[in-house]
């Protein structure tokens, strides 16, 4: 009966969706993008007049990050990002809280392997520097901040599989609050040479380059140890009970 | 028929608000809930594809802008992350839940109540 009632459900909010919304939308592929807020982001300039962005050619635009979608998350749209690195946060202080208040402190203990502890010590270094890169190169490759520190956390995670011992100490704390606070002091930092919050107040440079973008790699930086460190954390507190 | 992808995605959405009322176990619920958040993610990228456009990134490859639509990305980014959040709040607030009631069934968690009450 319950699962009658299921596919009823589900069936009347595809009928709607389909019958209801998909008019609406455009079709698929079919989209003018010179209509869109996303023209101006693209072309790395808000104002009215503006010149095709050529890789490794154009410079001290507004953003000098190639990747654009870098550059809406840590330049145009950097106040939401750090909205979003505050819920992560909350969401890593809510975890850490009610772990501590269950009553049955049981610590998950694994299974120990040989074969996986020796082969985490070999993989381990290359999975940490492959993080690093990911979130050093966020402003021109795929990746960023985000999928960085949780490439770093899922190296923990590893660690901890392997090693019954293994514990994520109070570093790992200390290091989450100083590159969230690291974030409000660049954005203040552009307040106080800019006169706006999150400023990019650092030259743009050649698109392309490593050396580019600003404040966006730093704050990519940040991001990528923050979200690196609260991972761990949230990792060890279910552990941990 | 091109508009397949978002069929794609609205079925994972079914499948999604099928788990959450056909399950009793609350856990699925919550695994359900992250079905959902996928199916709403792919949706929202697909809205913002170009036909023949490249990924929105400046390189070797793609030097002059030939880019799909980058905001929706740039959005979807932002909700993926929210979603380990609240997948991995929701997952030890269940702990307590189990532990308090002994169960993930909100019918037996009921009937557990009234008792207690």
């Amino acid at each position: 009966m319950r699962r009658v009632w299921a596919i009823l459900v589900a069936g009347v909010f595809l009928y709607f969706l389909v019958g209801q919304f998909l008019p609406i939308i455009p079709t698929f592929g079919n989209v003018d993008l010179f209509a869109r807020v996303a023209f101006d982001i693209i072309n790395k300039s808000t104002t009215t007049n503006y010149n095709a962005v050529e890789f490794k050619k154009s410079k001290d635009l507004e953003d000098g990050s190639a990747n654009v979608v870098t550059s809406i998350v840590v330049n145009y749209r950097s106040f939401d990002t750090l909205g979003e690195v505050s819920v992560l946060f909350c969401a890593a202080i809510g975890v850490g809280i009610l772990a501590s208040m269950l009553k049955s402190k049981k610590r998950i203990e694994f299974e120990e392997h040989k074969v996986l502890r020796i082969s985490t010590g070999i993989v381990l270094p290359l999975i940490l520097l492959f993080g690093a890169y990911i979130f050093i190169h966020g402003h021109l490759s795929p990746g960023g901040g985000f999928p960085g520190g949780t490439t770093i956390a899922l190296g923990v995670l590893l660690l901890m599989l392997s090693n019954n011992e293994f514990k994520v100490t109070n570093v790992a704390k200390y290091v989450e609050q100083s590159a969230g606070a690291g974030y409000v002091v660049i954005g203040l930092m552009g307040m106080a040479i800019g006169g706006v919050f999150l400023m990019n107040f650092l030259p743009t440079g050649v698109v392309g380059n490593l050396f580019s973008a600003g404040v966006v790699p730093i704050v990519y930086t940040f991001i990528g140890f923050k979200v690196g460190a609260e991972l761990s954390n949230v990792i060890s507190d279910l552990r941990e009970g | 028929m091109s508009n397949i992808i978002y069929y794609v995605s609205f079925i994972i959405l079914g499948i999604g608000i099928y788990g959450i009322v056909s399950q009793k176990n609350l856990f699925k619920q919550l695994i359900s809930l992250s079905i959902i958040d996928t199916a709403v993610n792919i949706f929202i990228v697909a809205l913002g594809y170009v036909e023949w456009g490249e990924a929105p990134i400046y390189s070797t490859i793609t030097p002059v802008a030939n880019f799909v639509d980058p905001l929706p990305q740039a959005l979807v980014l932002t909700a993926i992350v929210i979603g380990v959040g609240i997948l991995a709040l929701g997952s030890v607030l269940l702990v307590h839940i189990n532990e308090k009631y002994g169960s993930l069934d909100p019918d037996e968690i009921r009937d557990t109540r009234e008792v207690v009450e």
